[in-house]
């Protein structure tokens, strides 16, 4: 049952800043040696705010940019892609959904073409068993086959992320990274966008890194949670570990910099102004 | 399932005909372009028909008619419209066979410059680092020479003639769209959806010219549009300073060299009718080229 | 309490290529002196739009009616442009969603804050220095002798926001506009911009306007809300009763969509909630 499909060992990801003609050339650790294990189907958030070093992290897990130091397994098979060119095999295991749902799609690709783009390039697929897929793929993710056609810049936010999500399954990953997905999204579609994510891990039994700034959408859909602070992790536990009982300073800060909604913290801010009046 | 197909096939004609529609509503917008294009159009009408439209052809003299004025002034004759030149040419015929030429130079040489322009570009571009350095210093030193000097320098290296001088025009303008190019493809690059090709396994190839290339297109079509007045422009100059296309070919630059020596005589149809050609053809293709850019450029569009 | 600004029936609408789009279809605003007032919508619901067009910042492209707009009893309606520019700069001023963009990156920020003082206030040098130092202390920034020499770039998201904000105070404006004033922002910082929002609120006794997406930000500022679907007022209630009795079905699925509200598994969407509405109003029919 709980086979690891994730680990991380003492991952460090350092940039080389300036050193140009002139100024000596500095040394960013933008991830400071960390440590994670994933288990199959289930879901690990990493939480933060911007410059901690999460998404960098995420793009070492998609292989995108290799990490400077440390081990990465994935399935239990080391990988380190500044060494080994990525294989077709490794590629097919971990794909990346971005925040940006605008920005994620080629502005010049058909649907269809974005979808069967992943099958084309690692599988030998025939385009009729290519398109079959895609249509296959769009019904899955709440579209319609009529929509294979279309051009990106046809749909909304929400059907382009949903876009997004049916190209990151079109290999049958088992790993998944969603970096922010869900945070350029108004609230209603962010509700359904979250609710198909539930559906496809139960569906395929999936293994999600959520990286996310929103607390609330992390302790919705997460099972460990992990907070980073300038590029270390200060917090690491199951999510009602971490919610209930956060034993670092900047999780506590940052719990309570999240807005509050429920009725009792309104009637008390509200008592409270009229009490300063 | 049938059903569904011929559903999505109309939808994306019809998204076409609406993009159509729409690049359409922004260029229509610039009056100025509207009356570009429709100049540039009669003007390849005229190319493609010159042999039914012109009334003579364009090396045939007429000993009888030499040096005649436009039939609108004193001494003009039917069958000479715009008048002769020193040789008893028709300078009508010799104009409307002028312009398969300065078509066909803007052509070739925007195209020439075009691709290598993108090859290049998107290579520097895409890679950077040290390819990057050199392409761009060897741009650096074309930039560097006045544009037409570096072009009389290598049609005098490649010997004078309408092939040479359209060589160099393209080989002066590579810059242009290097640099374009360049610039186009290291803004996308970092874009999102060329990381997610990346993921889905594309290689650099693919990468380069078939996620990254087709939407840095809008600049390099506005660019090329004003090479093509400009590469007409420059034909004519060379043509003029006898580097270009050589008598008695018609084209407009070798024209107004031919008649050099009427400038201060009184047959001033001689100089200027091929003059306007050259200033009327080049404006109307600089307005296209500026409507072009208010319909593609999304950042001059809604605001 | 007095009206501060009060618009009846404001319509907006604009010219594009597909014919007339209405942004805003008929609603009617009002805000009091000393009161924040959030305007809730998702995005196209025309919640910026109705505030742009307040402030006369709409392109030309825009067609703006209303029935009636005044702003502490002037008549914005039949008001000169040039007048209106006077009222907008002085006693009206807005802040935005990116600080960054809002700044001009070629001027210190010192500058540019003494510029808003030079034109609307006609104060000296020496007299403008001293405000620009007081108002940065007032919106929280350290050092501000220092900080008024730096550049937009030099400073970080959250910097930005406070000098947009010292340069929105910095006329004592009567009304204060915020668009998505912290959607920018990281959680920490936006509670610290938020809390200096109504802290400056409440000290200058202005009318805040609060424009989000965020109940978050609602249930954390706001005296009184409006809630916009689709250029449509759907509600408009004090913040208590609308997070505990919402009378709209809309503002109720937007609550229940959000993932701290979530009950079982499954979130529940609006989607999911107008079509239960509907199917209600069906059986009881």
């Amino acid at each position: 049952m709980s086979e690891i499909v994730l680990e991380g060992r003492n991952i460090v990801r350092e940039y080389h800043v300036g050193g140009g003609l002139f100024g000596k050339a500095k040394t960013v650790q933008a991830v400071k040696g960390v440590n994670f294990t994933v288990e199959k189907g289930k879901t690990l958030a990493i939480v933060g705010e911007s410059g901690c070093g999460k998404s960098t992290l995420g793009r070492i897990l998609t292989l995108i940019d290799p990490q400077t130091s440390g081990e990465l397994l994935i399935d239990g098979k080391p990988i380190n892609i500044a060494k080994d060119k990525v294989t077709t095999e490794m590629r097919r295991k971990v794909q990346i959904i971005f925040q940006n749902p605008y920005g994620s799609l080629n502005p010049r690709q058909k649907i269809g073409e974005v979808l069967g783009e992943p099958l084309l390039l690692n599988t030998k697929k025939t385009a009729a068993e290519r398109r079959e897929l895609a249509m296959q793929m769009l019904v899955k993710v709440g579209l319609g086959p009529e929509h294979y056609n279309r051009y990106p810049h046809m749909f909304s936010g929400g059907q382009r992320q949903r876009i997004a999500i049916a190209r990151a399954l079109m290999l049958s990953p088992s790993l998944l990274v969603l970096d922010e997905p869900v945070s350029a999204l108004d609230l209603s579609v962010q509700a359904q966008v979250l609710n198909l994510l539930a559906d496809l891990q139960d569906e395929f039994n999936l293994t999600y890194v959520f990286i996310s700034h929103d607390l609330s959408v992390v302790r919705y859909i997460a099972d460990d949670v992990m907070v980073m602070y300038y590029g270390e992790v200060v917090e690491y536990g199951t999510r009602d570990e971490v919610f209930s009982n956060p034993q670092h300073s900047y999780t506590k800060t940052l719990f309570a910099a999240t807005p509050k909604s429920d009725v009792e913290s309104i009637r008390a801010r509200i008592a409270k102004k009229k009490a300063a009046a | 399932m049938a059903q569904t197909n011929i559903q999505s096939g109309t939808s994306t004609d019809s998204s076409l005909r609406r993009q159509l529609a729409e690049f359409w509503y922004y260029f229509s917008e610039n009056r100025g372009a509207v009356i570009g294009l429709a100049v540039f159009i009669l003007l390849i009408i005229t190319a493609i028909f010159a042999p039914w439209i012109a009334p003579h052809g364009p090396a045939d003299q007429y000993r009888d008619a030499v040096l005649l004025p436009p039939i609108f002034q004193e001494g003009g004759r039917a069958g000479y419209l715009l008048g002769t030149d020193a040789v008893g040419r028709d300078i009508l015929s010799r104009l409307i066979y002028g312009a398969r030429y300065s078509l066909f130079i803007g052509i070739v040489v925007t195209c020439i410059a075009l691709v290598g322009g993108i090859f290049l570009g998107v290579i520097a571009g895409y890679f950077r680092g040290w390819v990057d350095t050199v392409i761009m210093r060897l741009m650096d030193v074309i930039l560097a020479f006045p544009s037409l000097l570096l072009a009389l320098v290598l049609v005098a290296i490649i010997g004078p003639g309408l092939t040479g001088a359209m060589i160099s025009i393209a080989l002066v303008y590579q810059p242009h769209f290097v640099r374009l190019t360049r610039a186009a493809v290291m803004a996308e690059k970092t874009r999102d959806y060329v990381v997610a090709a990346k993921v889905a396994g594309a290689g650099p190839l693919r990468l380069m010219f078939k996620t990254i290339l087709p939407n840095c297109m809008a600049p390099l079509i506005v660019q090329a549009t004003l090479s093509f007045s400009n590469a007409i422009l420059d034909a004519a100059a060379l043509g003029f300073l006898g580097y270009g296309a050589q008598p008695p070919a018609s084209e407009w630059g070798t024209m107004l060299a031919d008649a050099r020596e009427f400038i201060a005589s009184g047959q001033w149809w001689v100089v200027t009718l091929p003059g306007l050609a050259i200033l009327i053809t080049v404006l109307a293709i600089n307005l296209v080229g500026d409507g072009l850019r208010d319909a593609l450029d999304p950042k001059l569009k809604r605001s | 309490m007095s009206k501060l600004l009060e618009i009846k029936n404001l319509s907006v609408g604009f010219d594009t290529s597909n014919g007339m789009f209405m942004a805003v279809q008929g609603i009617d605003l009002s805000v009091e002196a000393r009161e924040v007032l959030a305007i809730v919508g998702e995005s196209g619901s025309g919640k910026s739009v109705a505030m742009l067009a307040v402030m006369g910042l709409l392109p030309k492209s825009a067609t703006v009616t209303a029935d009636s707009m005044t702003f502490d009893g002037h008549d914005m309606l039949t008001m000169t442009s040039k007048r209106r520019r006077e009222i907008i700069g002085r006693d009206v001023a807005m802040i935005f969603q990116e600080p960054m963009a809002s700044l001009n990156p070629c001027f210190t920020v010192g500058f540019q804050l003494e510029e808003v003082l030079r034109v609307h206030m006609k104060l000296d040098k020496k007299a403008r220095r001293a405000r620009a130092i007081e108002l940065f202390k007032q919106v929280g920034i350290p050092t501000p002798e220092e900080r008024l020499n730096s550049y937009p770039h030099q400073m970080s998201g959250g910097q930005c926001q406070r000098v947009m904000i010292a340069i929105a105070i910095a006329c004592n404006p009567k009304l204060l506009i915020a668009d998505e004033p912290t959607t920018a922002l990281d959680v920490t910082i936006q509670k610290q911009i938020l809390d200096l929002l109504v802290r400056l609120q409440a000290e200058h006794g202005m009318g805040l306007i609060m424009i989000t997406h965020d109940m978050g930000v609602v249930a954390e500022t706001a005296d009184r809300v409006i809630v916009q679907y689709k250029g449509t007022k759907m509600e408009e209630a004090d913040v208590l009763t609308l997070f505990e009795a919402p009378k709209s079905p809309y503002t109720r699925a937007l609550l229940s969509a959000l993932p701290e509200n979530a009950t079982g598994d499954r979130l529940s969407t609006v989607a999911d909630f107008m079509k239960n509405e509907a199917a209600n109003a069906g059986a009881a029919s």
